[in-house]
């Protein structure tokens, strides 16, 4: 049995020891260095660019603009925009490239940008902050909901709470900034990309070139974290193809940590407007949850941050709204923890502030306002098993007990608070094989990728639990739009397609040499690499004898992993009868210097309910990097954006603060509920990526409170809000 | 990046003929100029490497009792070696709560010094920065501003100095030696970095091509040994510039202050030397009332540049605090999380 064990990462040797190749670590010979010119203001035309002083620099090739561009055929997402720059001089975002040069030498392009002159008509623009606020089409379904009748609700609840929740805008801020090599063939071309998808890549950027599909391949060896920024296909990707077709040379373009402030998405500020009204016994009887934005001008991203106000509680009354507001800044996208990240910020920071008013625990208040079914839509749950969270997260962090615990510890008054956990299911289909050769080596092909967060070691094992092999005999191939077409690697979506996928290829492949040794279909066990009857005699053949004595090389099984008819992409289980989510809670304890404005986390708990684990290791170090992603989220991170300037102001991590290691806590606790899901995946698995990062944001503020009596309302918690 | 010159003296007296050219720079361990020139903030045209130079790596306890700490002295060098670190431990502590590990084995003390400010707008080229281009004007003044200056800030310029060093440095008469083609001359730390004024753009009183050699502290600077801390409030646990930062420096007799020194980091151009508060303390009892006197004498100019008022009570609240942590005596060894209120206990490191 391999499914369950907590094996180590093949790859975190490779990793540590910089062996691992990502996109830009590339070999390619003869290719040119891209650099980008970005439009220095965030509205405009450019009428002019005068490359002559760039070219005369000693090893720059090429300095190309709109007029050297190839017309882009139109593209929608997983575009991430659907106005690609570089077409004409309109400037619709600071950033944006406006032309790229092409060097020998990295140095050379740099310096080459430099001294690209730009003559600008500035326009005026409207800055994050100061757009235009509308009501977006609903892309990633209706905008607003309306269940019950929650004003009329709301206006007879006994206790009513309405507030405002802020959160800034945020970048990814992956480890590894976008990169792309692309390589033309004639009229192949080749990408080595870091990315999230390949096949978005491959179909967009062929669409943007007018080429077939099939004339594209996408390779990603690795991707050094994506966190949502790597998702969609970004406008550099296709630039780097298009110029190196225009060089008729390969071309590489790494974007700077700066450039990935305006080249690709962020997470976009938002304001929670709640209102929840409840009965005197407690019961939610009105929830109202309204969002709204920034997002770009020619494109409206919604991060629909509500749908956490619909699946959350039970309550006959529920309403959810988002809007936008259109600016002159590049287009946000999904970071982790999508939607309910940001919005059990809001929700859950006011239903800690209505349990307070009600004079419940909250942990109390959240039992008594379970969901037993759907909220919104009223269908059973596919599975769900967070009571038996909250009580043993509850246990594991002694919350019944905390009023007995001290308040100080030296200067430090300490707080504690909870909050409730949740993720929706977004699945996506996926194709896998699985190839046994003769010499009992065994290989999971599918076009995955690795982004850091355990796929190269649970597709394996989930291989060789079919096969009864030991894992390390298994090898993961991934990360080529060859394979067999994975699912994606975001949206918590790859352990319960791609897996599904896998575990499906695996059987296929037990199935097909079983055939090849006369066994009887469905009676096939494999173990210690042997393939035999069930309940036959003796321990049956090795695989290579099976193979041999067959006259074959090798079997590959293949798998599929389908969604209800056969849609790309499924949300929630909609159109089936059970809706799919995960939940959790988690418990957090600070230490709050009152008078010097200090927050630390000083010991956190997160109890899950999110379906059958595949390894407790992995599976832990996602959830405690997701509590540590929502402990950023809390206490200090926002990318400034500068009005005045319509710019992202400090495009470094000098100063953007993300959380480092004196920042997190040693004790993190993480417990899984026993749970198999059989609606979600046959795996029995469910995503598990982001949901460590959900509710941690609101759980932190209710501690603050908890310690400080001052409830915050605006994240981050920085000291000058504390003092 | 631009073609720039890059020379390798083998002595002073070249460093300094070299570095008198226009556009020329001293290169140290390159851990803000060569970010400043990634950026396109800096273009010096000349580079002088002044790592090779003889003499200048030393640490010298001098027979007097005061230490002269060279140029290219590296920091953590500097914070580790036991001795210096014994007998100031304001000063290793301070050292110690800047930057990484690895930053800090690389920078060296001059380097330290002369670091540039870290106003996002100087390092955003688009932006109007005074000290990067004078007369532009300053996009900080009404823009994004929590962190800037609340003392000797002028109209032109609100930026602070965020070097970590310089604050106990100037807290102890630490005295800056510096060689010219005119000869050596010395400067005080305190009147070393210049307030903006209308002159944003000098951030020291260096001439050009006028080198740091050594930094030295007076023998009076090792009395406070068994009374001094650095404390830093950031943005994070560890490796933040200070939002504000204070060290502070007794020489307690009986119970009494018989001399206090003490200064503010994050609030200034420079290193801010707080005397009116030291004078407050000088004779009397290290009790509550009294630290927040000499908190509100410290403060008493303080004015905010933009949406930092916070900073100013922040920063009365981090003088009592450091005050009183220095009253109870210096601990044993640097904490594990160095400027944190919270390590006062050696090896404590637990919710640092
Ligand atoms: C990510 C990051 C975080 C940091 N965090 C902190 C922090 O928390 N606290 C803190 O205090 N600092 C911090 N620093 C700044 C760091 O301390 C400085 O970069 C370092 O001290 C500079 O020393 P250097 O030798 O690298 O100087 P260089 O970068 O080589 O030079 C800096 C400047 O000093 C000049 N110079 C160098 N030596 C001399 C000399 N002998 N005489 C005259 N001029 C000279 C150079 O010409 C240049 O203008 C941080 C830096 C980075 C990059
Ligand atoms: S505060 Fe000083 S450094 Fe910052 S933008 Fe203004 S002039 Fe430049």
């Amino acid at each position: 049995m391999s499914i369950g064990e907590p094996l180590p990462r093949p790859d975190g040797r490779d990793k540590v020891t910089g062996r691992a190749r990502y996109a830009a670590d590339q070999e390619v010979a003869g290719l040119l260095h891209a650099a980008l010119v970005g439009a220095p203001t965030p509205s405009g035309t450019v009428t002019a660019i005068d490359g002559r002083e760039a070219l005369a620099t000693a090893g720059v090739a090429r300095v190309l603009t709109a007029a050297d561009m190839p017309r882009f055929g139109p593209v929608a997402p997983p575009s991430a925009v659907s106005k690609l720059p570089m077409q004409d001089g309109t400037i619709r975002h600071e950033g944006q490239p406006v032309a790229i040069v092409l060097a020998e030498t990295l140095e050379a392009a740099e310096c080459g940008a430099g001294l690209v002159r730009l003559t600008i008509e500035p326009a005026p623009f409207r800055p994050q902050g100061g757009g235009e606020v509308a009501v977006p089409p609903g892309i990633y379904g209706p905008v607003t909901f309306t269940k019950g009748d929650p004003d009329a609700a709301f206006l007879a609840a006994e206790h009513q709470h309405i507030a405002e929740y802020r959160q800034p805008s945020r970048h990814h801020n992956p480890m590894e900034p976008s990169a792309t090599i692309a390589v033309w063939e004639g009229e192949n071309l080749t990408l080595y990309d870091s990315v999230q998808h390949g096949y978005s890549v491959q179909a967009i950027v062929a669409a943007a070139l007018n080429i077939r599909p099939e004339r594209v391949r996408v390779i990603s060896p690795h991707t050094g974290g994506g966190f949502g920024a790597k998702g969609f296909v970004w406008p550099h990707e296709i630039l780097t193809a298009a110029a190196a077709r225009v060089a008729r040379r390969p071309v590489k373009l790494a974007l700077s940590r700066a450039q990935m402030y305006a080249n690709v998405g962020f997470q976009p500020n938002m304001v929670h407007r709640m209102a929840l009204g409840a009965g005197r016994n407690g019961r939610l009887t009105a929830i109202k949850h309204e969002v709204e934005h920034v997002t770009a001008l020619s494109d409206d991203f919604v991060e629909m941050a509500t749908a956490a106000s619909r699946g959350t509680y039970a309550s006959p009354a529920i309403f959810t709204a988002q809007k936008v507001e259109r600016a002159n800044v590049n287009m946000p996208t999904a970071m982790r923890a999508p939607w309910e990240g940001p919005g059990l910020w809001g929700l859950e920071s006011a239903i800690d502030e209505l349990a307070h008013a009600v004079g419940q625990d909250p942990l109390d208040f959240r039992l008594a306002n379970y969901a037993e079914t759907d909220p919104a839509t009223g269908k059973p749950w596919s599975s769900k098993k967070l009571r038996e969270a909250y009580e043993e997260g509850a246990r594991l962090f002694g919350w019944r007990e905390r009023a007995g615990r001290p308040k100080r510890d030296g200067p430090w008054t300490l707080g504690f608070g909870m909050a409730t956990c949740s993720m929706g299911a977004f699945r996506f289909p996926s194709q896998a094989q699985v190839r046994i050769k003769a010499d009992g080596s065994v290989t999971v092909e599918t076009g995955c990728h690795d982004i850091g967060t355990g796929t190269l070691t649970i597709f394996p094992q989930i291989a060789a639990d079919v096969l009864g092999l030991p894992p390390d005999k298994v090898e993961l191939i991934m990360g080529d739009t060859r394979l067999p077409q994975g699912g994606p690697t975001y949206g918590s979506s790859s352990t319960m397609g791609v897996g599904a996928s896998v575990l499906r290829a695996a059987e296929n492949a037990r199935e097909l040499l079983g055939r090849l040794a006369n066994l009887p279909a469905g009676e096939v066990v494999m173990k210690d690499g042997r393939i035999g009857r069930r309940g036959g005699l003796g321990a049956g053949v090795p695989i290579g004898d099976a193979l041999r004595t067959a006259g074959v090389g090798e079997v590959v099984g293949k798998g599929r992993f389908t969604l209800p008819g056969d849609a790309p992409f499924n949300a929630d289980g909609e159109g089936t009868p059970h809706t799919i989510r995960t939940f959790g809670a988690v418990f957090i304890e600070v230490g709050v210097d009152c008078e010097l404005g200090l927050l630390r986390l000083r010991r956190a708990v997160g109890s899950y309910s999110a379906g059958r684990v595949i390894n407790p290791r992995t599976a832990r170090a996602q959830m405690t990097g997701g509590i540590i992603w929502g402990w950023g989220m809390a206490a200090m991170e926002a990318s400034p954006y500068e009005k005045k300037l319509g710019r992202w102001l400090s495009k470094n991590l000098a100063g953007v603060a993300i959380p480092v290691n004196a920042d997190i806590a040693g004790d993190i606790q993480i417990h899984f509920v026993d749970e198999f899901d059989p609606h979600a995946s046959p795996l029995g698995a469910k995503g598990i990526g982001e949901l460590g990062a959900t509710g941690v944001a609101a759980a932190v503020a209710s501690a603050v409170f908890d310690a400080t009596g001052k409830r915050i309302r605006e994240l981050p918690i920085t000291p000058g809000k504390l003092v | 990046m631009n073609t720039f010159e890059y020379l390798r003296p083998a002595t002073i007296a070249e460093a300094v003929a070299a570095a008198a050219e226009p556009g020329a720079a001293y290169l140290a361990a390159g851990t803000n100029l060569v970010d400043l020139m990634k950026g396109g903030i800096s273009h010096p045209t000349r580079l002088v490497d002044i790592n090779r130079l003889p003499g200048l790596d030393r640490l010298e306890h001098l027979p007097d009792g005061g230490v002269r700490i060279g140029a290219l002295v590296r920091n953590a060098d500097l914070a580790h070696d036991p001795v210096f670190a014994r007998r100031f431990p304001a000063i290793a502590e301070a050292l110690l709560s800047g930057a990484s590990a690895q930053l800090r084995n690389a920078a060296t003390v001059g380097g330290n010094l002369m670091q540039r400010t870290r106003c996002a707008y100087f390092y955003d080229v688009a932006s109007a920065c005074n000290k990067r281009a004078p007369g532009a004007g300053c996009d900080a003044r009404g823009g994004e501003n929590r962190l800037h200056a609340v003392l000797g800030w002028s109209e032109s310029c609100i930026a602070t100095h965020p070097s970590d060093f310089c604050v106990p440095l100037v807290a102890l008469d630490a005295v800056v030696e510096i060689e010219g083609r005119a000869g050596r001359r010395e400067v005080a730390l305190e009147s070393f970095h210049q307030l903006p004024g209308n002159t944003p753009e000098r951030d020291s009183v260096l001439g050009p091509g006028e080198l740091i050699v050594a930094v030295r502290l007076p023998p009076a600077a090792a009395k406070f040994a068994a009374h001094a801390r650095y404390l830093k409030v950031r943005d994070r646990t560890s490796y933040a510039f200070a939002v504000v930062s204070a060290a502070a420096a007794l020489e307690v007799d009986g119970g009494r202050i018989a001399e206090a020194r003490l200064a503010l980091g994050g609030v200034a151009a420079r290193p801010w030397r707080a005397r009116a508060a030291e004078k407050v303390l000088a004779g009397t009892r290290p009790e509550a009332a009294t630290l927040r006197r000499a908190a509100e004498a410290a403060l008493a100019q303080a004015r905010p540049s933009g949406e930092n008022a916070f900073k100013i009570e922040l920063a009365r609240r981090i003088v009592a605090r450091a005050l009183a942590l220095a009253a109870a005596g210096t601990p044993e060894r640097v904490p594990a999380l160095p400027a944190s209120p919270f390590a006062s206990v050696a090896g404590a490191a637990v919710h640092a």
